[in-house]
């Protein structure tokens, strides 16, 4: 029993070395040119392009459905008026960043460490390699810099779109004022608070980036190994996005 | 030249590779044989520097690569190329960028000489106007000949095909086996195949190797090996299933 915990304690702990020395390798070749700038690109309208549609659905029924509980729960304490604030704080700190990598992860996450684990198990790294090209410089290195630059703006994206959301059911279907609804969100919704959600999605892109192509980097034999590579990567950076933003919560806050 | 000494490499308690030892000449076409599953394609993965060894050396040209950092190992790779088993054809971009890659990547020759050289190499593979074709849109046999063309479009000093024929149907087997040859007429780079089509390395390699258990149990021209009283050797290329090798 103990030599089993023994041994399940350093093999973990191996490959949480691995996983470091894998993202210090990333960054470091990040910032040593050559740099490709093309792949930088497609890697960007990768992340972005697939996501774009799961962002804008996840973001406007994320707001209607704040807006709708919220709006119950403020109107108790007679509070209803800082519906709109309250929408804007939770999205903004919170939510969209939370919720938007989770959906990132789900979308193109999940593809991205499929593609990389593809490419091992079919030889492409090992012919890159063989060439004597770096496969980090090609796969992982476009891979981060695009989520770090991408997980922002959708985060945005999500935020405004969740906004609004919750604007449509606030006026349209509860009755409120549209002018109340903007007017005490301005008040209460300081730079501070988009500071945090912003340092949150770009900490959550670095997650998301360095543990799918460090999975889809390591997968096992045949589909059978890349199937077990790509659910364990959406699985570890749901996990880490949750434990992390916990973290990032209790130093920003 | 490349000189293989004491080489070991062992997975999880299995020692794959149990002192191999092995010369292969400049401009020779050496092939090395085996069963499937006896080690050839991880002495292979040690030999362009993708496996460090347990033991051992490897000297490319009096460079012992065992030893390179990862820097160094690129400076040798630059006079290699590698013909994979699949073809390890990057499968989003089409037959012309992937012939294109490494020139693109490591050299810096003009958009107009590029598609000089890529047009050239895919003629001499066969695959005329073949250009826009992806690697999925293409059959087995071309992959091969596309993933050739790439290997040879830096002109490598040594080329390592690992099983370059396996999954083929025999007449486009023979028609890769001749382009190697063909190839290797023209370019003359050192060449080391990895293989088990019996009888028909014979006609393509200048010297045979064979890899059973861990080790290399016998070298010599196709004629010698043909000839060998090695009880090992007699039944692999007789495709015998009584012998020293067992039949699972």
């Amino acid at each position: 029993m103990i030599r089993k915990l023994g041994s399940w304690a350093l093999t973990t702990l191996r490959k949480m070395g691995d996983m470091l020395i894998f993202l210090a390798n990333a960054i470091y070749f990040a910032f040593i040119p050559p740099f490709k700038f093309r792949l930088l690109l497609k890697q960007i309208r990768f992340f972005g392009n697939k996501s774009m549609v799961v962002i804008l659905l996840t973001g406007s029924f994320a707001g209607m459905v704040l807006a709708l509980q919220l709006y119950y729960t403020l109107r108790k304490f007679g509070s209803d008026a800082l519906l709109g604030p309250a929408i804007a704080l939770s999205l903004i700190r919170e939510l969209g960043p939370v919720l938007a990598a989770l959906m990132v992860t789900g979308r193109a996450g999940s593809a991205l460490t499929a593609e990389i684990g593809i490419m091992r198990i079919s030889e492409q790294i090992d012919a890159l390699s063989s060439m004597a090209l770096n496969p980090f410089r090609y796969l992982i290195v476009p891979n981060l810099v695009a989520a770090v630059i991408v997980f922002p703006l959708l985060t945005a994206i999500f935020d405004v779109i969740g906004i609004f959301g919750g604007y449509v059911v606030a006026v349209d279907l509860l009755g409120m004022s549209g002018g109340t609804y903007f007017s005490q969100m301005e008040v209460f919704v300081d730079m501070k608070d988009i500071r945090m959600g912003l340092y949150k999605s770009l900490s959550f892109g670095l997650i998301v980036a360095w543990v799918c192509c460090y999975k889809g980097f390591n997968t096992g034999y045949g589909a059978e190994g890349v199937s077990k590579s790509t659910t364990e990567a959406v699985v570890t950076s749901s996990v880490l996005i949750l434990i992390w933003d916990y973290f990032m919560g209790s130093i920003l806050l | 030249m490349i000189e293989i000494i004491d080489l070991v490499k062992t997975f999880d308690g299995n020692r794959v590779l149990n002192g191999v030892n092995l010369t292969i000449a400049d401009n020779v076409l050496m092939a090395i044989i085996g069963k499937s599953g006896g080690g050839k394609s991880v002495l292979l993965k040690h030999l362009i520097g993708l496996l460090k060894p347990d033991s051992g050396k490897i000297l490319v040209d009096g460079t012992d690569i065992t030893t390179l950092g990862s820097r160094d190992m690129d400076k040798v790779r630059e006079h290699l190329g590698v013909l994979f088993q699949g073809g390890a054809l990057f499968d989003s971009i089409n037959v012309y960028d992937n012939v294109a890659f490494p020139l693109r990547e490591k050299t810096k020759l003009s958009e107009s000489e590029i598609n000089d050289r890529v047009i050239q190499a895919l003629n001499d593979v066969g695959l005329k106007g073949m250009n826009m074709k992806f690697p999925a849109e293409v059959s087995g046999g071309m992959r091969k000949r596309v993933a050739l063309a790439r290997t040879l479009i830096t002109e490598p000093k040594i080329v390592f095909f690992d099983e370059p024929t396996t999954g083929l149907d025999p007449i486009i087997l023979s028609s890769i086996h001749r382009l190697i040859m063909t190839t290797h007429k023209k370019y003359r780079f050192t060449g080391v195949i990895i293989s088990h089509e019996i009888p028909e390395i014979f006609d393509v390699a200048d010297r045979i190797a064979m890899l059973h258990e861990g080790v290399i149990v016998e070298t010599g021209t196709s004629d010698e090996i043909k000839n060998s009283l090695n009880p090992v050797v007699v039944q692999f290329i007789n495709g015998g299933l009584e012998g020293p090798i067992a039949a699972v």
